[in-house]
């Protein structure tokens, strides 16, 4: 429905996308004992690092090929191979995953040949998953190297059904949950509730509040993912009774998950607002064979009242929204189900889901395209990430931050969005920023035959209050 | 690109220690096993700072967007150098050789929107490879549209982060240093001042590897304006483009505790015959150190008389002042784990607090800074070089350390082994220079020793009789 506007400058000026080897990275982070390892040169390790160090406030295991001038111009395969060995030696991990960046692939690297190599050449560690995926920052963003790595896990792991004898249903409770970068370590723990509240098991793929959730454990220190998805989980997704994907994003990943297992796949574009969320509830009461539970319900009437109670705040409320596609469409319709107006929708990249995001345009571009938008259309208030921050203030308007990455606030990374718990707080999140900014107040009059005492007049300008 | 012969040039730095070991300059790093930025990193890192500069990132969307706004650097005014700028470059661009093209429109683009004073162009891996010649894109501009526009060719396989530093300051010297007289000195107000003699001299010095993080240069800048040294420029915290173009015409140069951009204090002494030494603004010692040797360096006998009375003014006070800290902070335990030359220098500071000193990281240090470790520690201080989270925490264990002083990227080593920590690199959110900073340094010390949080999360849980450390079912517990 949307009208896409392509990016039409030569500088991307505060810019809104982070690359596809963080979306990559991001992805393999939620397996247990897992290792990313990035094919380029040692900063686009190091900066990927301290993104997610500042987001998720956590020690992040990211490794790098290091490629130097001899390797990045006569080939880097020996960088790829002696990098898969030095970390599959050293601490033994059960995934590792290569992906590669701008520098490798302009260089023309192969790293599906340089992983099978490895493999032909290290038969002992067999055991340790490798999974090569192609996400150079040339192209995409966080959402598609997110859901690219996702595929390649599932090709790599996940066995088809006819081989390794799996049927659905097999696991009576089990679902596996195809989960879009948007959810956060809180979401995905308020979902398991809901799950369990219907008596089913998710399995998460990937299950990043298992492994980013902040959690202190007894061991002092360890140089891969501690939780996470297991690899081992990975053979069992055949035996569900029901895939559920959430992001439109992971289209292709549930595709092909699909096409492996046999498993019936239900599409989710988000679990943001009452409608989302229904839809959610219907699924799990379809796939257990139970009623809604009760206090289920209970949160549902809890959240209509929250939309009767903010709906004078947000109700034609004019917001400016900077985000990636899957997020960007759950924040419209949420804006949208309140009657709220979307005024500038920004995002990174183009991807199909776009066009089917019910707003006049969307502008693929950066923060100053949504600061430019925002002024012209008078936003009243900013949806994005930290970086939004002073765009927002520059607009003189409240911001919700949400998104990637999130580094000027504590806890951000655990928010609860989804469910109709989460979507109560964000609604009242959002009414509390336009109560407590009071930019459209009623100038206050001086009449010019008052009898008010003449100090008022001059130490008080009409504006201030 | 720059040739393997360019870089090497660069590594073979006569003014650094490293050079005279059997490798010169840095280390080649390990694939899977290898951490540190890169040589982009370092070259933004050392000149982002200068705050009305537009800096331009020529390469696809990893350098730029992890990267950007991402420095605890402060400025007293121009606020340009927040704003990220990258060329965002894609596919198409790269494979129809359109790049160096979306490289001129965008400075153009960067010009006509911010008028800034100049423009930097920061070079990186991919432009690199397919062999774009930003020199001679940037030339043209500048000829064009009549803005000194700076090639910064930093691509990241050139090398590691000091490599970096080292491109920053060889185009600094090469390109922008040298092209503006320094203004006329002016009628300043001394009324905050103590009266001096009327016909003092001003001198003009700058200072190099300065980057104001968090502010803290602002606790000895009025320091130094009462001793009447101008500061030309630093190079680079809170530094303006017209004050780097005069930086030729300082009497002596500090490089300020770290040896990142020593070409720079090197080049300007071959081309100008400015002096330089090291120092530091950490802690009481080092601060008053730096001060003399300002002094010193300017041999001025004046000025000399006037800095040991300031000295002996500021020492007084702070020590007054630490009096009450230091009976909290007295006998306890630091492994200090930073890089280079912060080692010595913050060594001094907290021996000034009367703490003690167990280990220090060396990985980083050259030879002289190690001497003057040594100076200070004593010969059989424990140096480390292997900085390896594990490495680390075994040391805290057996050193029976109360506190790991390291950079923010091993604040979480440290947090998840239950160690209180304190972060000294460039993203902390505090100032510790001079003598004020001493204060804020014995308030975050103290805050983070005496905290009550450290009981809370290494006992168990009530109803678990074993002790935290001896680990059990460690994965479980937190599924």
């Amino acid at each position: 429905m949307a009208d896409i506007l392509k990016r039409n400058k030569a500088l991307s000026v505060n810019p809104l996308k982070a690359s596809q080897p963080i979306g990559g990275s991001l992805a393999t982070l939620g397996f247990n004992r897992a290792m990313p390892m990035l094919h380029g040169s040692q900063g686009c390790t190091a900066f990927a690092k301290v993104f997610f160090v500042r987001h998720f406030r956590e020690p992040i295991p990211l490794q790098s090929t290091a490629m130097d001038q001899g390797s990045s111009v006569m080939g880097a395969d020996e960088n790829v191979r002696e990098g898969i060995k030095t970390i599959a030696e050293k601490s033994y991990p059960a995934l590792i995953t290569v992906l590669t960046t701008g520098l490798a692939e302009t260089q023309g690297a192969d790293v599906h040949r340089n992983v099978q190599e490895f493999k032909d050449a290290n038969p002992e560690l067999a055991n340790i998953a490798v999974v090569g995926v192609n996400t150079p920052d040339f192209t995409g963003s966080v959402e598609t190297g997110y859901a690219a790595t996702l595929t390649e896990i599932i090709r790599a792991l996940v066995p088809d059904a006819k081989t390794a004898s799996t049927y659905p249903g097999k696991r009576k409770k089990q679902v596996n949950v195809l989960a879009s970068y948007i959810l956060t370590p809180g979401d995905l723990e308020a979902l398991r509730d809901i799950f369990e509240q219907f008596q089913l098991r998710p399995v998460f793929i990937p299950d990043i509040s298992d492994s980013l959730d902040g959690c202190l454990t007894d061991e002092d220190f360890s140089p891969v993912t501690i939780g996470g998805t297991p690899i081992s989980e990975m053979l069992t997704l055949g035996d569900a009774l029901a895939t559920i994907v959430i992001g439109a994003s992971l289209t292709k990943a549930a595709e092909l998950l699909a096409e492996r297992t046999g498993v019936p796949t239900y599409s989710l574009g988000h679990l943001y607002g009452l409608k989302a969320n229904d839809e959610l509830m219907s699924a799990l009461a379809e796939i257990s064979g139970r009623e809604v539970p009760e206090r289920i319900e209970r949160q549902r009437s809890q959240l209509q009242d929250a939309m009767l109670d903010t709906h004078f705040m947000l109700g034609q409320l004019r917001i400016a929204i900077a985000a990636d596609a899957d997020l960007l469409s759950a924040f419209v319709d949420l804006a949208q189900e309140m009657g709220a107006e979307v005024v500038a929708a920004v995002t990174s990249c183009n991807v199909p889901l776009l066009a089917k995001i019910p707003v006049a345009t969307i502008k693929i571009g950066d923060l100053e395209d949504m600061e430019l938008l925002g002024k012209a259309h008078k936003a009243q208030l900013v949806i994005g990430n930290s970086h939004a921050v002073d765009t927002a203030d520059r607009l003189g308007v409240p911001i919700l931050r949400a998104g990637f990455p999130l580094y000027d606030i504590i806890g951000g990374y655990q928010k609860t969005w989804i469910g109709y718990r989460g979507t109560r707080q964000t609604l009242f999140d959002l009414a509390n920023l336009v109560i407590n900014f009071s930019h459209e107040e009623i100038p206050a009059y001086h009449s010019i035959y008052g009898q008010k005492p003449a100090s008022e007049l001059t130490d008080c300008k009409p504006s201030c209050h | 690109m720059k040739s393997t012969k360019d870089i090497a040039v660069l590594l073979d730095e006569p003014a650094c220690e490293h050079n005279k070991k059997e490798k010169s300059g840095c280390a080649k790093p390990k694939p899977g096993a290898s951490a540190g930025g890169c040589a982009f990193d370092g070259a933004q890192i050392a000149l982002l700072p200068i705050a009305d500069v537009a800096h331009i990132v020529h390469g696809p969307i990893a350098c730029a967007g992890s990267s950007w706004d991402n420095r605890g650097t402060r400025s007293s005014g121009a606020t340009l150098y927040r704003i990220g700028m990258t060329t965002d470059l894609t596919e198409q661009d790269i494979v129809m050789g359109r790049a160096e093209k979306r490289l001129f429109h965008a400075i153009k683009q960067a010009i006509d929107t911010y008028s800034p004073p100049a423009v930097f162009i920061y070079n990186t891996c991919v432009p690199a490879l397919i062999g774009d010649d930003i020199n001679a894109v940037c030339k043209s501009a500048q000829e064009l549209w009549g803005v000194p526009v700076v090639p910064i060719d930093s691509a990241g396989f050139y090398g590691t982060k000091n490599l970096g530093n080292r491109i920053a300051g060889d185009a600094m010297v090469n390109h922008v240093i040298g092209t503006r007289e320094p203004d006329p000195l002016p009628e300043a107000d001394r009324s905050n001042f103590p009266a001096v003699s009327p016909n003092f001299k001003v001198h003009d010095v700058n200072l190099v590897g300065e980057y104001n993080i968090a502010g803290e240069f602002w606790h000895v800048l009025p320091l130094l304006d009462e001793l009447g040294l101008r500061i030309l420029c630093t190079l680079s915290g809170d530094a303006r483009f017209r004050e780097v173009q005069t930086m030729h015409k300082a009497e002596v140069n500090m490089m300020v505790c770290s040896k990142a951009m020593v070409n720079v204090a090197r080049k300007l002494q071959q081309s100008y015959g400015t002096p330089w030494f090291e120092g530091s603004f950490y802690g009481i010692t080092d601060t008053s150190q730096s001060l003399r040797d300002f002094a010193k360096a300017l041999n001025d006998d004046d000025l000399t008389a006037r800095t040991e009375a300031l000295i002996l003014r500021e020492e007084t006070q702070i020590r007054q002042e630490l009096e009450p800290w230091k009976a909290r902070l007295k006998g306890k335990r630091v492994l200090l784990f930073t890089g280079g030359v912060k080692s010595w220098s913050v060594i001094s500071a907290l021996q000034d607090l009367g703490m003690v000193v167990v280990a220090t990281g060396t990985k980083k240090s050259t030879e002289e800074d190690k001497a003057r470790i040594r100076e200070l520690m004593g010969e059989d201080t424990v140096m480390i070089d292997d900085g390896s989270p594990r490495a680390l925490l075994k040391i805290v264990h057996d050193y029976k350390a109360d506190i790991l002083i390291a950079g923010g990227r091993n604040m979480y080593t440290a947090l998840k082994a239950k160690v209180p920590f304190l972060d000294i690199n460039q993203e902390r959110e505090f100032g510790y220079e001079g003598y004020k900073g001493m204060l804020e340094l014995v308030r975050q010390l103290a805050l983070t020793i005496e905290s009550p949080v450290w009981e809370a999360v290494r006992a168990p849980a009530p109803w678990k009789h074993k002790p935290a450390s001896i680990s059990v079912n460690t994965e479980e517990e937190c599924a």
